[in-house]
Formats: C-alpha cells, structure tokens, sequence
C-alpha cells in the first residue's frame, strides 16, 4: 500500500476495485464501514455484488477483464471535464500528453458496450472520485490476477496521478495482500530477480556487496518464476524443487498440469505444518511450525514490520523453519550459525536499506513501516511525498487488451475464483480449525437464477463444470449476486478444486496468472 | 497451572492484526484481540477470533517423512535431513545450480524467507527462488 490502512477512515473517497474487501480483509472494511460514517463517498466495482457494495453511493458490476476500458473510461470523463488535478499533473509527473491522447478513444459510450457498465454511472464515478479532496484507491486480486495485470495496476495509478490522489494522507493505490507475510516474502529477496530490499541480482555492485557479506560466489542470472518452475519440470531442465510453506496443488492454475510437473521432480522436498495435496507428492516431508512456535517477524500489507513471538514449543517433533534450513545448509556445507531469528534480522538489517533501522527492540509496540533506513527513522505512514521514487510519475497509455480466454459456444460462462469470508486460501488450516469448518464445509458455484433454471438445476443441486483443462463437480448456489452468464466459485475446498478449471495463461510483465478469468461449461450432473 | 498470554501477529491475511494468545499448561486455549494496535484496534474478523484451533490440530505433521516404497514412512530427522541434503547435492554435481528451483512461503517469517533465499543463493548458487506473492 503507498499508504497506511488507518489512514483510510479519514478519505473523503474509497474506491474499491477488485476487492471483496469485507470477506477478505475484514479489518480494512471496517475502515471503508467507518469512512462512511464520516461521510465519505464510496464507490465498488466488481463483477460480483459483495457484501461491502450494499453501503457503496455507486456500485457498477463490469465484465471480467474489462478493468482497463473501465478505468481508461473514468479518466476519459475526468480529462473531458477539465475534473484533473493540473496542478499536480504539471509538476509532479511527465507523460501526460501521450497518455491523454490514448484516452481520447475511450469515450463512456464505448466503455459502457466494453465493459457493460451504464455511461451515466461511468460518469458518475469519474466525478465522485476526481472531486474528492482525497481519494484513496483499495484493490485486490481481482486487479492484478490478469494476463493484464500490469496494466490494471498502471491503470490505476494513471488514475491517482491524474487527481493527484497520491503522496498525501488517507489517498494512495492501496493494494491489499492476501498473505499475512507476502509482503516480506517479497521484501526478503523471495523472488528470483532482487535480493532482500529490491536490489537487482544482474547489477554488479550489488552482487559484489552480496558476495562479500554472504562470503560465496553469486549468479547474476536472473532465476526462474513460479510458472517458469512448472515449465522447467516438464522439460527436464529443473530436476529439484524445495517447497516451503505452499501448495501449488490447489493454488495454482491447472492443477493437472502442476501434478505432471511436480511428479516429473527427481526429488520433491515440502516443508509444512500439515500433510497437504502437494506434500502428499513429495520424496521428503520436513515439519516445520506454526507461527505460535517461533519467534520472528511478518510485514502487512502496509509495509508495517512486526513482531512474531513463540507461545508454545514445536508440536512432536516439528522444528522451527529457519532452524531445518540452517541445517540444512550447515550439512550442504555453506555454514549458518545464527544463534536466534533476531541475530537473523540483524543481517537484514545490515543489507536491506529499507530495513535499515529495524531492531527488535524498536519493533516492541507498533511496530516500523518501512522504508526506515537508520535507527533514528520513524518509519514511513505513507510513499511518494513530495516526489516519486523515480523523480516524477509517469504516465503509462495503456490499452484495453481482452482476457486470454473468452466464452465462446463451446464454453459459453464466465467463470471467476476468489475466497469466503470463514477461509483462508488453500485452508490447510482454515479446514482445521472446527468453528471455521462449521461454517462452511464444502465448495460451491454461484449461478444466476436465469441460468439455473436454464440448465435445470435448483439451489444446491450438483453441476459438472468443465473447462479447457478440466472437470469438477460441485453444488450450486443459486444467487443474483452473479450476473447472468457468470459463475463464481471460491477456491478453498480441494474436493471441488476450482484450479483444475483456471487458466495457466499469465501477465507477460509480471506472470501472474488469469484466475479471474476462464470460459466454463456447465451440465446438470448425474444423480 | 502455568497461564500466559503471548503478542504475536495473525498468520492468516495480510491486515496483520496483533493478538494475545491465551496458552494453558503448554496449550494455545484462546485469542484475545491487542486494543492499543494500530491495525486492529481490539478487533478482529472470524479467522483470528479462532486462529488458536489449528495450532495444535492432531493432524499437524508431528515427524519427518520419507518416500520408502511408495510411501510416506515417518524417519528421524538425521535421515530426513540427510536424505534432502544428499540429493540436492547430487542433483547440483550432476545438473547444476539453475537444476534446483525453491518455492519460499508467504506463511513464514520474513527471517526463515531471507535464510531460504541466502541458501538458494549463496549455497546452491541459483536465483531460481519464488513464492505465491501471484496466487
């Protein structure tokens, strides 16, 4: 998030975009809820009818994968109207006049044939949000898990910069993570281009800097991505894949392809709390611990560091996990010897500038928003004050790109994923917890009453949804929170294990792939 | 009776909402939202009301496994760790670095993430090192 979930209240605007934002982060709607209280204007977008819409002054239900036309569509209006912050435009960013001339071709009429939102309402938005004194824009997979993704996301900060909705309390292009860690997965170097802090691995002062703290040889290459993991697998050139703490099974797209991939592994090694679908694959299981096991650290999704604190020992014979790889490293022969996960964060610190001034001491309390490069910083509430990061933002023309699959007569729905309000992604843990259970036990496909009664299917009876990679069956739930030719199913339960259906096509940029995207056929199924 | 209760953050979304957990005689009892945090407020949403009840679920993995036969066969951890140990290491001599791919997790800390990724690194010598931040 560029800024800060508290911040969000005092916002005379919330857009919420691609966010089921009270079932998935309750505790960020409960800031949009008291936002309204205040007297802000809310506005959602989303294919479905969520919870949070029923409080919202406008809520528009646009076509899957149509988010660029819709947002290239406000901005249209907004530049029309002269509605822009020019200010703002003329001295904190570049770009603007390519990126205007891009949007001439987006005039409401023809997003509203694009996207099936209402002219009137595309304009309405445009003018909520640009009159806002702040506005603060909250997204979520549902922009990002795109073959346009990056662009979406562009998009959307094409929009804050236009309005000058950025670098000021309670405004921004606020993306919620779904992870409680994804955000320092990332901040960690767990990804295979940067180091710990976003430092690139192919620039040669940063790897010298690494290969001198790390006292070992470094590869400028850039390494393999998730789904260039699977690939790699398949062909032969990944010959061994250590898992820890994830289980692309059920969370990745096409799950038939991810098993072939992972059988084809020489050796599989899951590191995990419970025996999931994907440990179930593997040579060797290592039981690592829960959070209530170990002390550490996780980063929210606004940037704020904090601290995990051990409650119980290991269950059995389970171990910490950042015990099990330092032996495993120490026996591999690249010696580890931390004495604690403290000792750890001291070396983060030493090489991460955004976490430069983190110490557990000062992590009693609140906790420090990075970045916090030295230990008198306070921390960072909100980005982009006063200047980018690059200088000035810059504007990106984007266009409207359809999704990579669409529905055709073979395929006629539209079928999108996401969560529940009682579980948690794959839930592994969720499923385990028996409050949580009860409250829903198994999967389902939300179908429009028009369409149920089409196929002949009442609430709750079972349907075969087929796509291009698989089948599953499941029960329907009969609703008018989808629109007519739009099926949702949550993604949880891997009895009816949604991923077997989904799209492994993926953003170019960014390779996330197209969960929110695929074309379905349904059959009433067999008794 | 010996009864503490323990400041951690959730485990489940990326909200980090802090909590106490309640834990009696070594046993994780209850959750009781943190009132001064700045997230939560004493708040909390249905999955951290209960993150207590999966903790010590009597199907969490209690040993190392290892594939004998076909089939998941509880081993010490010496052999375990051997075992993973052994086979990276051949895999590296025969195929090289960039033949081994690691998958780190958004569920763990970020020091277990930085160790991972400095094993992938430093140790095995590839930058073939991701996690689900796109799931």
């Amino acid at each position: 998030m560029t800024n800060s979930i508290s911040e969000i209240e005092d916002a005379d605007c919330v857009f919420i975009i691609g966010s089921n934002t009270s079932s998935s982060h309750p505790l960020v709607a409960t800031r949009i809820f008291r936002a309204k209280k205040k007297g802000a204007r809310i506005i959602v977008a989303d294919p479905r009818t969520i919870q949070i819409s029923s409080l919202a002054d406008i809520t528009v239900r646009h076509k899957l994968g149509t988010d660029v036309a819709l947002l290239n569509g406000i901005m249209h209006v907004i530049i029309q109207r002269g509605w822009h912050n020019v200010s703002f435009v003329e001295e904190r960013t570049e770009g603007f006049e390519a990126f205007s001339k891009g949007i001439e071709n987006y005039p409401p009429e023809k997003v509203a044939e694009i996207t099936g939102v209402d002219a009137g309402d595309i304009v309405r938005m445009a003018e909520i949000y640009a009159k806002a004194e702040t506005g603060s824009i909250v997204y979520c997979m549902g922009i990002t898990q795109h073959t346009t993704g990056v662009d979406n996301v562009k998009a959307l900060a094409n929009l804050a910069m236009l309005t000058g909705n950025v670098g000021r309390e309670s405004t921004g292009v606020n993306p919620l993570r779904g992870q409680n860690n994804v955000q320092g997965a990332c901040d960690m170097g767990g990804l295979p281009n940067v180091y710990p802090g976003y430092q690139p691995v192919n620039m040669m002062d940063i790897q010298k800097k690494f290969e001198k703290a790390w006292n070992a040889a470094l590869s400028d290459k850039v390494g393999r991505t998730v789904p260039q993991m699977l690939t790699g697998l398949t062909d032969g050139s990944v010959k061994a894949l250590y898992i820890v703490g994830e289980n692309p099974i059920q969370s990745d797209p096409d799950t038939h392809h991810v098993k072939k991939a992972l059988a084809a592994a020489e050796l599989l090694v899951v590191q995990d709390i419970f025996l999931t679908p994907t440990a179930e694959m593997a040579h060797v299981v290592l039981p690592g611990t829960s959070f209530a096991e170990k002390d550490g650290t996780f980063s929210n999704t606004e940037r704020r560091v904090m601290r995990v604190r051990q409650a119980i020992d290991p269950v059995g014979d389970s171990r910490p996990d950042w015990q099990i790889i330092q032996e495993v490293s120490n026996r591999f022969g690249y010696g580890m010897d931390y004495s604690s996960p403290e000792a750890v964060m001291r070396e983060i610190a030493s090489l991460t500038p955004s976490y430069g001034g983190i110490t557990y001491e000062r992590l009693e309390g609140e906790g420090l928003q990075w970045p916090c490069p030295h230990a008198d910083h306070p921390g960072t509430r909100f980005l982009h004050e006063g200047m980018f990061s690059r200088g000035k933002g810059l504007f990106h023309p984007i266009e409207y790109r359809p999704p990579a699959e669409t529905v055709d007569e073979e395929f006629p729905y539209w079928l999108t994923t996401g969560r529940v309000f009682a579980h948690y992604h794959t839930a592994t843990m969720t499923r385990n917890s028996p409050t949580l259970d009860a409250e829903i036990r198994e999967g389902y496909l939300e179908v429009h009453p028009d369409d149920a009664d089409r196929l002949g299917v009442l609430q709750g009876d079972a349907v075969t949804v087929t796509s291009r990679r698989g089948t599953i069956t499941a029960k329907t739930a009969v609703t008018d929170r989808v629109q007519q030719g739009l099926v949702f199913m949550p993604f949880h339960f891997i009895e009816s294990n949604a991923n077997v259906l989904t799209n492994p096509a993926h953003d170019p940029v960014a390779q996330i792939p197209e969960f929110k995207v695929c074309a379905v056929k349904l059959e009433k199924a067999p008794l | 009776m010996d009864y503490r209760t323990v400041l951690t953050t959730c485990t489940y979304c990326g909200c980090g909402c802090n909590f106490y957990l309640e834990v009696l005689d070594g046993q994780v009892i209850d959750t009781i939202p943190c009132k001064t945090h700045p997230v939560n407020e004493g708040k909390l949403c249905i999955k951290g009301w209960n993150v207590h009840e999966f903790i010590q679920s009597p199907k969490r993995l209690k040993r190392p496994l290892i594939r004998r036969d076909g089939v998941l066969t509880e081993a010490t951890w010496d052999e375990a760790l051997d075992y993973t140990v052994s086979g990276l290491k051949a895999i590296k001599d025969a195929h090289g670095s960039d033949s081994i791919a690691f998958l780190t997790s958004a569920k763990v800390t970020n020091e277990e993430n930085y160790l991972l990724q400095k094993f992938a690194r430093a140790a095995v010598g590839t930058n073939s090192v991701d996690h689900c931040a796109r799931l």
